[in-house]
């Protein structure tokens, strides 16, 4: 976590030294008659100011608002980054009207105080009334966003003043983003990140356990209300770039990503840091090339494209993994299906034969010839069985020896514990074997045979192949390679 | 037969529980005093007048039907419920003053098992009571949280994340925690609710393991058929404190049926079960 959280700590201070001290390029309006193509290209010079000024401010933002959206998704509290934006509204509108300017300083601190009155806010609806959270944060949401556009519309009709720019806070307009925008981005993402670096162990305990945490004699409130803080710091310097609307997604989105991708908090943070990163650079650049597109929507369309592929080719929950493992577990029973069969063929001829014919393996799985061909292929590309010069019939190898054995011997012992532990009649235990001969660990399997007490024959009367039986290369005959199953392994 | 033995065996215990605290009340305070503790939620007193001293190397049952406030208790203990009024001591002094000397178990469901942290990340929390600010855990402490892992035999899966384990392992996990904060007085919240048998015994076995070091544990059970059996001494909560003392003397029909009031049905196997056992 400590080398990590330091090198994004370098990225962020690079991003914020990456601001430009002249405009000595061309305005990206005298450009608004170029193709997409070229615009893309200009992109990548990084040569406009503005341009960078609004690269560097995105992909700060994104870095923020991934840190504390990581906590606010593991904590469950995603609905309260939703509320907390819409709240800062008013604070903005009151910070325009501090002095009829845009000035950073003043939208922030009345922005972030705004912000605070509505967390407030929740926190006595909670406290006084029945209310719970849902309501306490639908009533300050809406009610805070209904006080700020009101201002807004006033601001609007007032005389004089800089009005221009002041309807971007709505979705956000990175284009817009000046020096001092940058610098403060670049202070609260700092600030942001050495406060996560430094107290992780006291932000991920106080998350997962207030209660333990609060035994511990740890002071709880002070790093929730702490994180609020910093929470409520990362929307209002958001705000510029992202807008209102739409802050409330950097924040969820990138972190439920990464909380699809990894079980461990540290490796989420970082995760959620980068999506928000990349993420903020793509709503950039597509605001860009789109001729000032509103960067919001764009930032969120590329924070929900990178949801989407954690949600459908993430390694270990994602759909499409889940789906390849299904399949290819599938396939396995498929194979050790069929590999039984030919046990069972072998089985039924006391093993005097060795091979085994395309169409007796039909027979026995009451299949096509095409599909017990098909199996065979299978199996042979997984060296379990060489075929022979015909085509028509196959031996196993020794690994498919080994294999079938351990199926047939799972279904057995499974077959007989059903019948001697469990007293189910030995003509219902079958089909639940079906299943499990697939899954049974080696372990369970010792275990087994050690509470059949090494029992070699099955519910049916058939031999339970035993330890001794897979060593053996090519076929054998199971009843006289051992006298008492897998004991005789075990006793010399 | 064997019942008696144990009863013989648990009166002797609590014999040299008696003498114990004779000799600790000259060494050092007790491990908990509560003075006249009532605790509200909503201005709606939910303990009343709680008054009890618990002796050193006691392994004490607390038990009481539900809503008795058992839980409340461990909690208003620890101040994590304010009081309305009385004093609670640990040690001889307040309970922030001791709190390293204090292991705590909080019920199971009072976390999220979802969140992305492994085992071993959950049991060196129980080492960050002794850790500054901002300090990391160091190699020592997770050699002793591997320890603790070992103890309840969940090392396998230290790197398991905790929502993958069955109850009866989460319980463990937590246990593990208590038992990485190397305290001397353990607050256990339900460490026997929806565990496997397996389980059970295994905590009662190390529950003993530390009364036996000079440890002293509360713990909440809800089962009183087992309670007996497992605890030397028993606090019998009903909002009120309706008895504390061995389990010998508490575990009575009348005072069970007090702490019990009206929900005879359970009660009434127990009762009977203890009519056939004297």
């Amino acid at each position: 976590m400590k080398l990590p959280g330091l090198a994004l700590l370098l990225a962020v201070v690079g991003l914020a030294l990456i601001i430009p001290e002249a405009a000595e390029a061309a305005r990206i309006n005298e450009l608004s008659d170029s193709t997409l193509g070229d615009r893309a290209a200009r992109f990548f010079t990084f040569k406009d100011p503005s341009l960078r000024n609004a690269l560097a401010g995105s992909m700060l933002l994104g870095v923020c608002c991934g840190l504390m959206g990581a906590f606010l998704v593991v904590r469950k509290l995603s609905l309260l980054g939703d509320a907390l934006s819409h709240a800062v509204l008013p604070g903005v509108a009151l910070g325009f009207l501090w002095n009829m300017s845009k000035d950073p300083l003043a939208i922030f601190i009345g922005a972030t105080l705004a912000g605070l009155l509505g967390a407030g806010t929740v926190q006595l609806l909670r406290a006084t009334t029945k209310h719970k959270e849902d309501a306490a944060l639908g009533f300050v949401l809406a009610s805070f966003f209904g006080v700020g556009i009101c201002l807004f519309t006033m601001i609007q009709n007032l005389p004089g003043g800089n009005k221009s720019g002041l309807d971007k806070f709505m979705f956000g307009q990175a284009a817009a983003l000046g020096r001092g925008d940058v610098i403060l981005l670049g202070v609260v993402t700092a600030l942001a990140l050495v406060a996560v670096v430094v107290f992780y162990k006291e932000y991920a305990i106080t998350s997962f356990d207030a209660g333990f945490a609060r035994s511990l004699g740890m002071p709880v409130q002070l790093f929730h209300y702490s994180l609020m803080l910093l929470l409520a710091f990362a929307i209002v310097s958001s705000l510029q770039a992202v807008g209102v609307v739409l802050v409330s997604a950097m924040l969820v989105i990138p972190a439920a990503a990464a909380f699809l991708l990894t079980d461990r908090l540290g490796i989420m943070l970082i995760l959620s840091a980068i999506f928000g990163m990349v993420s903020g650079g793509a709503g950039a650049f597509f605001s860009f090339v789109g001729r000032n597109l509103p960067t919001g929507p764009f930032m969120v369309l590329a924070a929900g494209s990178v949801f989407a592929a954690a949600l459908f080719f993430g390694p270990r929950h994602g759909i499409f993994s889940r789906w390849l493992r299904q399949r290819s577990r599938s396939a396995r029973i498929l194979r050790e299906n069929t590999l039984k069969a030919i046990y069972h063929v072998l089985e039924d001829q006391d093993f005097a034969i060795e091979q085994v014919s395309t169409r007796e393996l039909a027979e026995r799985r009451r299949e096509t010839l095409e599909e017990a061909q098909h199996q065979l292929g299978t199996l042979r590309r997984h060296q379990y069985v060489t075929m022979s010069s015909d085509g028509d019939s196959a031996s196993l190898t020794p690994e498919g020896w080994h294999r079938a054995c351990e199926i047939v011997r799972n279904h057995r012992l499974w077959e007989l514990y059903l019948t001697n532990a469990a007293h189910l009649a030995p003509d219902h235990v079958h089909e639940d074997a079906e299943k499990i001969e697939h899954i049974l660990g080696e372990e369970t399997v010792r275990m087994l045979e050690k509470r059949l007490n090494y029992a070699n024959r099955d519910p049916h009367g058939r031999l339970i192949p035993g330890l001794e039986d897979m060593r053996f290369a090519a076929v054998r005959h199971p009843g006289q390679q051992r006298a008492t199953g897998f004991g005789s392994a075990a006793n010399h | 037969m064997n019942q008696r033995e144990r009863a013989f065996a648990g009166n002797g215990d609590s014999a040299r529980i008696g003498n114990s605290m004779k000799e600790g009340t000259h060494l050092s305070p007790p491990p908990l005093e509560v003075h006249d503790v009532t605790v509200a939620y909503h201005k709606r007193p939910v303990l009343y007048g709680i008054d009890l001293t618990v002796p050193m190397g006691s392994l004490v049952g607390i038990i009481g039907p539900n809503g008795a406030g058992k839980s409340t208790f461990i909690k208003a203990v620890m101040g994590l419920l304010p009081l309305s009024g009385g004093w609670v001591k640990v040690f001889g002094k307040s309970f922030r003053e001791s709190c390293h000397r204090v292991g705590y178990v909080p019920q199971r469901e009072s976390v999220d098992w979802d969140f992305p942290v492994s085992v071993m990340d959950v049991v060196l929390m129980g080492r960050y009571g002794r850790l500054w600010l901002a300090q990391r855990p160091t190699k020592q402490d997770r050699e002793i949280a591997r320890e603790c892992l070992e103890k309840v035999k969940m090392l396998p899966f230290a790197n398991r994340q905790i929502g993958n384990l069955s109850g009866g392992q989460q319980q463990r996990v937590f246990l593990a925690r208590a038992l990485a904060q190397e305290s001397d007085l353990y607050l256990m919240d339900e460490p026997f609710v929806g565990v496997d048998a397996a389980t059970e015994s295994a905590i009662i076995t190390l529950l003993r393991e530390l009364k036996s070091r000079g440890k002293t544990l509360l713990v909440v059970h809800h089962d009183l058929a087992s309670a007996r059996e497992y605890f030397d001494m028993l606090i019998l909560l009903n909002m009120r404190l309706v008895a504390f003392g061995p389990t010998a003397e508490v575990f009575a029909p009348e005072l069970l049926q007090t702490t019990y009031g009206g929900r005879l049905t359970i009660l009434s196997d127990v009762v009977q079960s203890l009519g056939t056992q004297s």
